[in-house]
């Protein structure tokens, strides 16, 4: 019969299945373990996106190359919104990639567990490998995207000559960073808070797109005021669009300060949203 | 050598809320967060009903698992059985980690796989080849391993000419073929296996079967749930019989089987009265008795396919020297008849009299049956009918060889049948 497991507790158990988990307790080593998962989810998203297409991941440079000129004719000819003399195309296509990168980001991995719910109710695997996916995946379809504004960029800095980049583009691997860390920390947070309440999913897509216009995404922040430009430094994507303009432009702000303030809190914001997800990573099934 | 527990389960249940989520569970939510924020016990805990889905809700709570217990070892092969309800597939989400228990823990050695569905994260855009690794990768597999068995599972699912077309041009056939294929071809320490055997034709459910045989010898441990209690038979050499989310009885299969098929087989096999009391009839006949008699050499109560068995009856003639036939029609529980038989007429005397039939084993079918029986005099007018007389269930025989679908036919006769 079986003798009770109570006399040998120092025996070693690789999985302990129970109902609370306390605080940032990630297994590392099995996140590591499951990284060709990982590369599975990345190759998926990219091939299933242009399958049965004519024009396959040119569809990718679509995109951007009209919401750009849709920009340049709406709030370069009809607003006439300063552009900090950068050329319009320039100046849109920049920020555009950028933006919809983080939106994007943010916006499908607010929906790793509502989406994913059939696949999570059957297997288990870590569940952060599915956002951290997306990420990913937006990496290759952004680096796409940006090749294409570095066409342009060239463009302008060997043709036109009407802009003057400096030294600061080493830091683009930096901010990409922290743009992928922050779309990231908001996604899980938010899919984390819509398991069993969705009501905050639906201000989602409203969201990003106010946070859109008090980023200075279509607008130099320069159009601000001196002293209204605080408030809109508080929002941690000024400091990395700004950055990102300053250093490819040569038009824009490049604040240390305010970087390292947008570091700082999307660090803070990804230690929360790592906490909650794991958190409720463990019964959502149960609710979504 | 003492055998390892590679699976500890303690005091595990599980609750789930019935219901919609909506203001009313926001309601609790903060009740429940207001209780433990004080250090208390969470007020929801100590409600719920037991989950007999039939019953009509008697809280919001239900617990599809309660206080459940048990120890398995390495390299066993248990068998999970149960109705519907029992909390086979609670226990087989708790152990897959697809959610985790309301109190209690179990505690794992080694890596678990869990096949709660064959074909997790197929994407039908992709071809077979990536689905393959898509699976795979998703089963815990690293992209070096399920290379290593790439050319067996093409092999053992038989879709090579198709490897490169999106698997949405599969019939469903190859679909589960390719699904289970990666499955089988895990190498995990502990398998989980629900039912998928119920999909594919005999000769693939035959693979499959043999494919777990050789899982199971190679010193892993499996668990296997289903309905099927011959798959299980064959399969696993101890079984869990659950009930309302509690374990009932664990132990050796035949036994476990036994158990569970003498509890929950509603046989009604005997029926008694007392003339001028209950007996059911009219001034013509009364039946005092019906009774059904396995021929079972262990005296149990379990029919199979195999046992014969007798019907004894006994009745109360009014009429004196009436002209009496009795004739018995046998009927599935669906209403399809197997067969009528009848006595033949004999002139019976006012009183008491009794009827034996006799039925021969490997005749009937496995299925739920009842019976009917007609008084009949003068081979014309009907003295008296009595439906659903007894009830019994014929159930499968152990088979031999590794199909366990279900036996088609209305009879099952042992018929000389040669083959040179």
């Amino acid at each position: 019969m079986a003798q009770h497991a109570t006399g040998n507790d120092a025996e070693h158990w690789d999985i302990n299945i129970t109902s609370s988990r306390r605080g940032l307790d990630i297994n590392l080593a099995e996140l590591w373990r499951y990284k060709d998962l990982l590369a599975m989810f990345v190759k998926k998203d990219i091939i299933t996106v242009y399958k049965q297409t004519i024009l396959g991941p040119i569809w990718f440079l679509i995109q951007p190359l009209f919401t750009t000129l849709i920009y340049v004719v709406i709030f370069g000819r009809m607003a006439k919104l300063s552009t900090d003399g950068v050329h319009p195309v320039l100046f849109y296509m920049g920020s555009v990639t950028l933006w919809n990168y983080f939106s994007e980001t943010l916006n499908v991995t607010s929906k790793t567990f509502s989406e994913n719910a059939a696949v999570f109710g059957k297997v288990y695997f870590p569940r952060l490998i599915l956002p951290l996916s997306k990420v990913a995946s937006g990496v290759l379809k952004l680096m796409i995207q940006l090749g294409l504004f570095l066409v342009v960029w060239l463009y302008f800095i060997l043709v036109e000559q009407s802009i003057t980049p400096n030294w600061h583009v080493v830091f683009f691997p930096a901010l990409l960073l922290v743009f992928a860390a922050m779309g990231l920390g908001f996604g899980i947070i938010i899919t984390s808070l819509t398991t069993k309440y969705r009501d905050l999913s639906f201000l989602v897509v409203f969201g990003i797109q106010l946070l859109m216009y008090a980023t200075p995404v279509i607008y130099p922040l320069s159009l601000a005021s001196p002293d209204k430009q605080i408030w809109l430094w508080l929002n941690p994507l000024t400091s990395l669009f700004e950055a990102f303009k300053f250093a490819f432009l040569g038009h824009g702000a490049f604040s240390f300060f305010w970087l390292g303030y947008s570091t700082v809190f999307t660090a803070v914001l990804l230690f929360f949203g790592v906490i909650i997800f794991n958190k409720v990573e463990k019964k959502f099934i149960d609710t979504v | 050598m003492s055998k390892e527990v590679v699976i500890h389960a303690e005091n595990i249940s599980k609750q789930y809320r019935l219901g919609q989520v909506g203001t009313g569970t926001l309601s609790h939510d903060l009740k429940r967060w207001w209780a433990l924020a004080r250090g208390r016990e969470d007020p929801y805990m100590k409600v719920g009903m037991d989950n007999d889905r039939t019953q009509k809700a008697t809280s919001e709570y239900a617990w599809a698992l309660r206080d459940v217990n048990f120890e398995i070892y390495k390299g066993d092969t248990l068998g999970i059985i149960g109705k519907n309800g029992a909390g086979k597939s609670t226990l087989l989400k708790l152990l897959s980690r697809v959610t985790s228990p309301t109190t209690g823990q179990i505690k794992v050695k080694g890596r678990i796989a869990s096949l709660l569905e064959v074909g997790t994260g197929f994407h039908p855009e992709l071809t077979g080849r990536e689905n393959i690794f898509m699976n795979g990768a998703i089963m815990g597999m690293t992209k070096k391993e399920i290379k290593g068995k790439f050319d067996e599972i093409v092999d053992f699912a038989g879709v090579e000419l198709y490897i490169d077309t999106p698997v949405k041009r599969y019939s469903s056939g190859m679909y589960v073929r390719l699904a289970f294929g990666v499955a089988a071809h895990l190498e995990p320490e502990i398998l989980i296996v629900d039912e998928v055997l119920a999909v594919g034709d005999a000769e693939f459910q035959k693979k499959c079967l043999g494919k777990m045989g050789d899982v199971a010898s190679h010193g892993r441990t499996i668990i296997f749930v289903s309905h099927n209690m011959q798959a299980v038979q064959s399969l696993c050499k101890s079984t869990m019989y659950m009930k309302a989310g509690k374990v009932i009885d664990v132990g050796p299969t035949d036994k476990v089987i036994n158990n569970y098929l003498s509890r929950e087989v509603k046989n009604c096999l005997e029926q008694r009265w007392t003339l001028d009391v209950d007996a059911p009839g009219n001034d013509k006949i009364r039946v005092l008795s019906a009774e059904l008699i396995p021929q079972t050499p262990d005296n149990s109560n379990i029919i199979d396919v195999n046992t014969p068995f007798e019907f004894r009856f006994e009745f109360y003639n009014g009429v004196d020297n009436a002209n009496i036939n009795l004739s018995l029609v046998l009927n599935t529980m669906s209403g399809v008849c197997i067969f009528n038989v009848g006595t033949p007429a004999a002139a019976l005397s006012k009183g008491i009299h009794s009827s034996t039939l006799k039925v021969p084993g490997k005749l009937l079918n496995d299925d739920v049956y009842t019976i009917s029986l007609y008084f009949v005099k003068d081979t014309a007018a009907m003295q008296y009918v009595i439906h659903d007389l007894l009830t019994f269930e014929v159930v499968d025989e152990q088979r031999q060889g590794a199909w366990f679908g279900k036996w088609v036919g209305a009879v099952r006769p042992t018929l000389d049948f040669s083959l040179k």
